[in-house]
């Protein structure tokens, strides 16, 4: 019998073999929204055959909003001027607050501080290390390669010294789109595609675990969100490093791009490609920070197993106007009545 | 097409839509039973396909609610006033053209005029809303008023029903909306509703304005008291009314918001729950043309996914929803024509701006 296209790679998804790149570019713009989700959702039950939600309680802490990133798609960021360093007492509040409301880890990240050098961050991670019992997922690969130069020093030692201070684990922010084109016009002064695998690769090879995202719905096209997967997919080859990819749409809200926002379906096409083209990352999460609640719900059952963290405090997509909030009984219940069982993990994705 | 099933009693109920024979009440439980949401999806996708192929309807609407003061006051209801209550109003015919010419400018086809059982009205008020509006709007379509107020105009006037949709269809009445329905069970009006009109007399009332060869809506209230065997029964009823009337446009099913209202305590629908809800309608309504994502009450993002879940149209523009987001809704209070239509695009169908019967509208 003669097969489509399409039909062979399918059949190639259901044999869990990879697929590539030119394969993936075919599904997206093809195939339709539920036949994604069927193959995104059968390739999660091999991943977690147990009918099981995680998700983690933590929250972000920017310990400044001081940048010189200049990111188009950014509506948080302020000058020298009119910007904040959190003090070490306004930090230690609130970690113990996250602590008080049963948080297992911060997500410390800040903006690209000009002036602040390694001594800060190490004196920074240190002193909460003495106060806390508390895990440190921090500095995105764009802040650790920013903190490398202005103190001149290599990226593998900027790690090694970041690790030593109490850094446990690094989140996969700043990767927007891995395509040099579209960074230079959404986030000039970022470090570029290859910086920031360099930091992930070096990261890894140090032990140190991270997690990896992708922000679509900008000035990139369909085929640099595929080219941003293989990028991923290449270096999760080398290191298995990475614990899981997150996708999220940009919000416009606030910002210097104008572009219509991603929709719904658009989101779930998406995840449902990264959850079948990552054969080699365990977890994909959901983002109802920027998707909302329902969309959230929606989304663990097109390759989501996890809904990421319930989020005490957020402040990015918040000051681009999105502002979801779901405490950890909502998360629960949104898991639990799509009929998983939900349960509480720590960073490695172990359940608690 | 072949589907993969991760819930195997989906396969009996997906032979039996393709060899086209009706659902039985255990199918519909299984159909809101299933953890399958997205095996569920295909055979409701597959359904809507075979009916409307690509397309997906939206109308250009306007809501005209002309009093919000209500003797029935259901318990899960936000928007209702005492007559005298801080907030209450009636609009005058001056009220109601001036909003109507507000947006006049406006490709406006369809007028969804809907209010509460407010005792201060007569019978002529209605007849010259009714004028009022086809005076300034002649090409629109008239949707209005509920079995629920049907029933209370035909106390208000004294005449039959069936005269009294005789005349109020005389003063330009084209159509009617689906509320009202609620959950057509004893158990839950009694609980929620107890003021309103019971199913018997919703069912009469339906058939009489059918008869008269106006045609209506049917809707679903979901999320709040009713049992999963309530809501199959309340299809399943319709199902009946439908193959005897042949008088129901689209189905409806309208998520529960609880804000502001007695039942305050309830969590909003979830999205599972919201889908399935499109799924059942279109698999168990099987002599129904149209199932509605209705975006204002699941939210833009979930209706637009909804369009692959069985529904084929997303209700209308609107610009001025008042009754849900009295309860509490977060999503928009209206939709452009073109955000409606990128919603539908970028869902994989394509658009179509129609009139209240389905008919294309070309601009």
């Amino acid at each position: 019998m003669h097969m489509s296209h399409i039909d062979t790679i399918i059949k190639k998804i259901e044999e869990n073999q990879r697929i590539d790149s030119i394969e993936a570019l075919d599904l997206y713009r093809k195939l339709d929204l539920l036949t994604l989700g069927s193959l995104a959702n059968q390739k999660r039950f091999l991943f977690h055959p147990e009918k099981v939600v995680t998700y983690v309680v933590d929250r972000n802490i920017n310990y400044t909003n001081i940048c010189v990133s200049g990111c188009r798609f950014c509506a948080f960021y302020r000058s020298v001027e009119k910007g904040y360093i959190l003090s070490k007492q306004e930090l230690g509040e609130k970690i113990q607050e996250t602590i008080d409301l049963g948080g297992t880890q911060i997500l410390l990240q800040g903006g690209m501080h000009p002036d602040l050098e390694i001594d800060f961050y190490v004196d920074m991670l240190t002193s909460i290390k003495e106060g806390f019992d508390i895990h440190i997922h921090g500095f995105s690969p764009p802040e650790i390669d920013f903190i490398a130069k202005r103190s001149h020093l290599s990226v593998a030692k900027t790690i090694s010294i970041l690790k030593k201070a109490g850094l446990d684990s690094i989140p996969g922010g700043g990767a927007e789109i891995l395509d040099d084109d579209v960074r230079q016009r959404v986030s000039p002064n970022k470090c570029l595609s290859k910086e920031w695998l360099e930091v992930m690769r070096q990261a890894h090879l140090q032990g140190m675990r991270s997690s990896a995202t992708m922000m679509f719905g900008h000035l990139e096209q369909d085929f640099h969100i595929i080219a941003h997967l293989e990028k991923i997919r290449a270096l999760q080859d080398e290191t298995r490093g990475f614990t899981a990819f997150i996708p999220w749409t940009f919000q416009p809200g606030n910002t210097k791009i104008n572009v219509k926002k991603k929709t719904s379906v658009d989101y779930l096409k998406v995840l449902a490609v990264s959850r079948i083209f990552l054969d080699n990352i365990d977890n994909v999460q959901a983002s109802w920070v920027t998707q909302g609640d329902k969309i959230g719900q929606t989304a663990l059952f097109f390759g989501a197993n996890d809904m990421g963290s319930t989020m005490i405090e957020e402040n990015v997509v918040a000051s681009a106007g999105v502002n979801f909030m779901l405490p950890e009984p909502e998360l629960k219940r949104l898991i639990t009545t799509a009929g998983f069982e939900p349960r509480q993990r720590d960073c490695f994705y172990d359940f608690l | 097409m072949k589907i993969s099933f991760l819930d195997e009693r989906l396969e009996s109920i997906y032979s039996k839509v393709k060899q086209g024979s009706r659902l039985s009440k255990e199918d519909g439980m299984c159909i809101y039973e299933t953890p399958d949401l997205i095996g569920l999806g295909h055979i409701a996708n597959h359904v809507r396909c075979n009916l409307h192929g690509n397309k997906a309807f939206y109308v250009y609407n306007q809501h005209l609610n002309y009093t919000n003061i209500c003797k029935n006051r259901c318990r899960f209801c936000a928007y209702a006033k005492d007559d005298g209550e801080k907030g209450s109003y009636v609009w005058s015919m001056a009220e109601i053209e001036k909003r109507l010419m507000e947006r006049i400018d406006e490709p406006v086809a369809e007028l969804h005029i809907v209010g509460g059982l407010n005792e201060n009205l007569n019978f002529d008020y209605f007849i010259d809303l009714l004028k009022t509006v086809k005076r300034i709007r002649p090409k629109a379509s008239i949707k209005a008023f509920t079995c629920v107020e049907i029933d209370y105009l035909s106390n208000l006037s004294g005449l039959s029903l069936e005269e009294t949709v005789r005349q109020l269809k005389a003063a330009g009445l084209d159509m009617m909306p689906g509320g009202g329905a609620e959950v057509l069970n004893t158990r839950v009006h009694d609980a929620l509703f107890p003021k309103k009109i019971g199913h018997d007399r919703w069912f009469e009332i339906v058939r009489t304005v059918h008869k008269a060869g106006i045609k209506t809506n049917a809707t679903m209230l979901y999320g709040h008291i009713e049992t999963l065997e309530e809501r199959v029964d309340h299809l399943i009823s319709l199902r009946e009314l439908q193959d005897e009337t042949h008088g129901f446009s689209a189905f409806i099913p309208l998520a529960f918001h609880s804000q502001n209202t007695q039942l305050s305590h309830l969590p909003p629908t979830t999205a599972m729950d919201d889908l399935k809800n499109v799924a059942a309608a279109r698999l168990m309504l099987d002599n129904f043309s149209h199932i509605k994502a209705y975006w204002v009450m699941i939210g833009e993002s979930l209706a637009q996914v909804a369009l692959n879940f069985g529904a084929d149209d997303l209700d209308g523009t609107i610009i001025e929803e008042r009754i849900t987001h009295t309860a509490g809704a977060k999503s928009a209070k209206g939709l452009t024509q073109d955000q409606m239509e990128g919603m539908i695009r970028s869902a994989g169908f394509e658009p179509v701006q129609r009139d209240s019967f389905y008919n294309p509208v070309l601009n």
